[in-house]
């Protein structure tokens, strides 16, 4: 942490960057997103356990943009994120400084080549318990997962922490905002929520780098990211990738290859 | 016993449509209930929540004036869900009409002062409301001025009107359009509304403004009006801030502590003062 | 002034088995899935035994986050309405924390300012709030910083304060004198309890009023922007708050026929203001966040003559980002206590 901290700074100084997002100490144990804008604020970052969430969903908006270049202490998932938003082209080669942060390495970078190589080294996966809950609902009946996600939607009140706390739902208009065509109802009742977490799965099938923030964000404890995980896994199986791994956009629900599986086609 | 449903819409048969411009309609609406006909008032300034069923409500003030009895009328753009829904209806058709809601331009405080009516592109509606009411009222007033722009001669709205006004021996009439918005024929002043009203010479002595506009307009315009020498107790306009509900209960119209819905639509420059801006 | 009883914890059992007999829904808080929440109870068994509070507020048994306003069906030419009467179950609100009780207040005061909103109404009228005296507390509680306590009997028909043996049981109000006369054996006289020495200790971190004086100087400052550069947004804040009134009507139709739907919402929304026209009176989230701010500590003070927030701290636990609304107030007012 020191030596991020020391190089946080040091950017700072320089008026290389003009904030530092990281994590602060927040409400009891809670770890929060925080933005250093002076020197003197860079002590307050912490890095430890606690820290949790992906940063990559700040670097999007208009409102950080606005503060001019900014440097992200980025954990394993933060890059990944960063990555696949350059890959879609939200981000500029240079546009960030990226203070990617693996146990106790620290590695500048800046650009989707570097992080590709960067995280080309490390393995992606799924922690064991998401991995044993997926399991459970593979080893659902289609009724028995039905039953399942009708229960967890139901509580859904549509606040949209989930979409909004995904860095990968940077969408200047998201489709549930659109109202000519109304395509999925406002209203949180069942119809509401159901199409609403099927089109954000859909949304985010190839796309999410599996951070789990969605999950962690719903304030009813509704294991979302389960929804949006099992598209991703389900795209790895099938088309062998995973978002957030590469540099150039190659999108398996868009791309067509020579070699793409036919057998859905019956 | 239970208590009245105050989301619930009078019915409304469309007896008339008017193409004011290109995506802006007039409707002429009559009340299918002949009791709440009869039992229907209101004030200039206000407005309502026209419903198309099927899309939702959307806000626009009364256009007509409370003197022309049996019908109200309403001017709208086509802009979302709901004001499309409406452009696609007939005359004949039906669509839900609750109000009036809202504050009222304050008439009886105005008797005999001058009135400078300033309007920019699809905000002459809510003040064709109180202008036809003062003209029906002509004698409480002094002199009586309507500036209006909009962008082309093909935004003009309520062009029969504008011919009629600009004919009446009792009132002025000042139109404009932004540069290259002209017609070879057009007849009327070539220029953005804060100019054009800076040329006019207005005393600002015993007159009364009122203004509605888009916000750049209203912007520009407004300290105009205080370098003629208005103050902003003088100074009045119609806010049109996104409703829901129309009663007060919503949150969305809230602007600083006020609900433009129940305090306003019609502020004084003075009053807005005291808001933030966020409108 | 309340009449204090003694009401033992087996009586609870009389008193719930009363209440249904009587024809009313018992909710309460119970444990389901590491979650504390609101939901249908038969015996006081079912109730959870420790917990600080709900994740979403009561305010849904009066305001539920979708319903409908009315209906209709259409036909060439012809409309046919249909008023909608709400569905207004007899409920007693077991357990609810007091900042929640007081919390229907704030609702009340929107709902009924001027027009009055029978669909709220209806609901209230038929509800009965048997409130839980807090033992404990958590960072992001602040009620005694905006005029509650841990034991405040405003808004609670009847107020529980466990003690050793069963609770102290204050009969506020008719409703709740109604509730004692179903089971008038079970309220057995009382002594005048110290209810501070037994409740929870939630210091005062600010000064409400102060606050409020200063909140319209300060409404250009740049710490609401900068407290709301981590703000994402979301509507988590305003769902789970008890106060948050705020709502959306949305169009439910197919070609025939049709309803309109009230629908929980939030100030926080970027979409809450926007107009059809791309213009939008607060476009940035500092500007959303302050509104929030203002409209529970500068807008209904002034408009209502009381606080929009009872200082339950939901809004903090819920928040993805842990903006804490005590410790922002703090910060952008320097009001510390």
């Amino acid at each position: 942490m020191e030596a991020v901290n020391q190089r946080a700074k040091e950017l700072l100084e320089k008026g290389e960057i003009k904030a530092v997002l990281g994590y602060a100490k927040g409400t009891g144990h809670v770890r929060r997103p925080h933005f250093a804008r002076k020197a003197g604020q860079v002590d307050q970052l912490v890095l430890d356990a606690a820290c949790l969430q992906n940063l990559a969903v700040y670097v999007t908006k208009h409102e950080v943009k606005k503060l001019g270049k900014v440097a992200v202490i980025a954990l394993p998932a933060t890059q990944r994120a960063i990555l696949q938003l350059m890959a879609e082209r939200q981000l500029r080669d240079g546009e960030l400084v990226i203070l990617a942060v693996d146990g106790e390495a620290v590695k500048e970078l800046d650009s989707a080549a570097a992080l590709e190589e960067h995280l080309a080294l490390k393995a992606q996966g799924l922690d064991a318990k998401d991995k044993a809950l997926l399991a459970e609902l593979d080893a659902m009946s289609r009724e028995q997962r039905w039953v399942y996600w009708q229960n967890e939607l139901s509580r859904c009140m549509k606040c949209y922490a989930c979409r909004n706390s995904c860095p990968m739902c940077y969408c200047g208009t998201c489709t549930m905002d659109c109202n000519r065509p109304q395509w999925v109802p406002v209203a949180s009742h069942g119809i509401g929520n159901l199409e609403y977490h099927a089109v954000r799965t859909m949304h985010l099938a190839g796309r999410c780098v599996e951070c789990g923030e969605c999950g962690r964000a719903c304030p009813v404890g509704i294991p979302v990211h389960l929804l949006t995980f099992a598209a991703e896994e389900s795209i790895h199986e099938q088309f062998g990738q995973r978002a957030g791994a590469k540099a150039k956009l190659d999108y398996a629900l868009s791309t067509f290859k020579t070699d793409d599986k036919e057998s859905f086609i019956r | 016993m239970s208590e009245k449903n105050i989301y619930l819409p009078y019915l409304m048969r469309i007896a008339e449509i008017t193409e004011e411009s290109p995506a802006v309609k007039t409707f002429r609406l009559e009340f299918v209930d002949e009791i709440a006909a009869q039992s229907f008032d209101f004030k200039t300034g206000q407005f309502g929540l026209y419903s198309a069923f099927g899309e939702g409500e959307s806000t626009f003030c009364i256009a007509s004036s409370p003197t022309r009895k049996g019908y109200i009328e309403c001017t709208f753009r086509e802009v979302g869900r709901v004001t499309a829904a409406l452009a696609d209806k007939e005359v004949g058709d039906i669509v839900g009409f609750r109000g009036p809601y809202g504050n009222v331009f304050p008439l009886e405080d105005w008797k005999g002062k001058n009135l400078v009516f300033i309007a920019g592109g699809i905000a002459l509606p809510p003040l064709r409301s109180v202008i036809w009411n003062c003209l029906d009222l002509r004698d409480w007033f002094q002199d009586i001025t309507v500036v209006y722009g909009a962008r082309s001669v093909k935004d003009l709205v309520y062009k029969r009107e504008l011919k009629e006004w600009s004919e009446r021996p009792d009132m002025k009439l000042v139109t404009t359009v932004d540069p290259g918005g002209e017609t070879p024929d057009w007849q009327g002043k070539i220029g953005f509304i804060p100019p054009v009203v800076e040329q006019l010479g207005l005393a600002a002595e015993n007159t009364v403004a009122i203004v509605c506009g888009p916000p750049i307009m209203i912007k520009l315009t407004l300290p105009v009006l205080e370098k003629l020498g208005f103050p902003p107790e003088r100074i009045f306009t119609t806010l049109e801030n996104r409703m829901k509900c129309g009663v007060g209960k919503c949150g969305r119209c809230n602007t600083g502590s006020s609900y433009v819905c129940k305090d306003g639509p019609v502020y004084t420059l003075a009053e807005l003062n005291e808001l933030p801006a966020e409108y | 002034m309340a009449n204090t009883y003694n009401l033992s914890h087996e009586s609870l059992n009389s008193l719930f088995g009363a209440l249904r007999k009587d024809g009313r829904r018992i909710m309460a808080p119970v444990e389901a899935g590491g979650r504390t929440e609101l939901a249908e109870v038969e015996t006081p068994a079912q109730v959870a035994s420790d917990y600080l509070q709900t994740i979403l507020s009561a305010k849904e048994v009066a305001f539920p986050k979708v319903e409908r306003l009315l209906s209709y069906t259409i036909a060439p030419g012809q409309v046919d309405l249909k008023d909608t009467e709400p569905k207004a179950v007899p409920t007693v609100l077991f357990g609810v924390r007091p900042c929640e009780a007081k919390a229907f207040g704030a609702l009340d005061a929107v709902f009924n300012w001027d027009y009055r909103d029978k669909f709220f109404n209806a609901r209230i009228e038929q509800l009965a709030v048997i409130g839980l005296s807090c033992t404990k507390a958590d960072e992001a509680c602040f009620c005694t910083s905006v005029g509650g306590g841990p034991a405040d009997a405003t808004g609670s028909d009847i107020l529980l304060t466990p003690k050793e043996g069963g609770y102290l049981a204050e009969v506020c109000t008719e409703k709740g004198a109604a509730i004692l006369n179903l089971a008038p054996d079970l309220f057995k006289p009382g002594n005048g309890v110290d209810k501070a020495a037994i409740t929870a200790k939630v210091e005062q971190a600010f000064d409400q009023p102060a606050l409020t004086t200063k909140l319209p100087g300060i409404f250009e400052s740049e710490v609401w922007t900068d407290q709301a550069l981590r703000c994402i947004g979301c509507g988590a804040c305003a769902f789970v708050c008890p106060t948050c009134v705020c709502f959306d009507i949305q169009e439910e139709a197919d070609p025939k026929k049709g309803e309109r739907l009230r629908c929980w919402d939030s100030c926080g929304f970027h979409l809450f203001t926007l107009h059809a026209s791309g213009h939008n009176p607060r476009e940035v989230q500092g500007a959303r966040w302050r509104q929030r701010v203002y409209h529970k500590f500068s807008y209904y003070p002034e408009r209502y003559d009381m606080l929009g927030c009872v200082g339950c701290g939901k809004c903090t636990r819920a928040c993805p980002v842990d903006m804490n609304l005590k410790e922002h107030l703090i910060e952008a007012a320097g009001v510390k206590a």
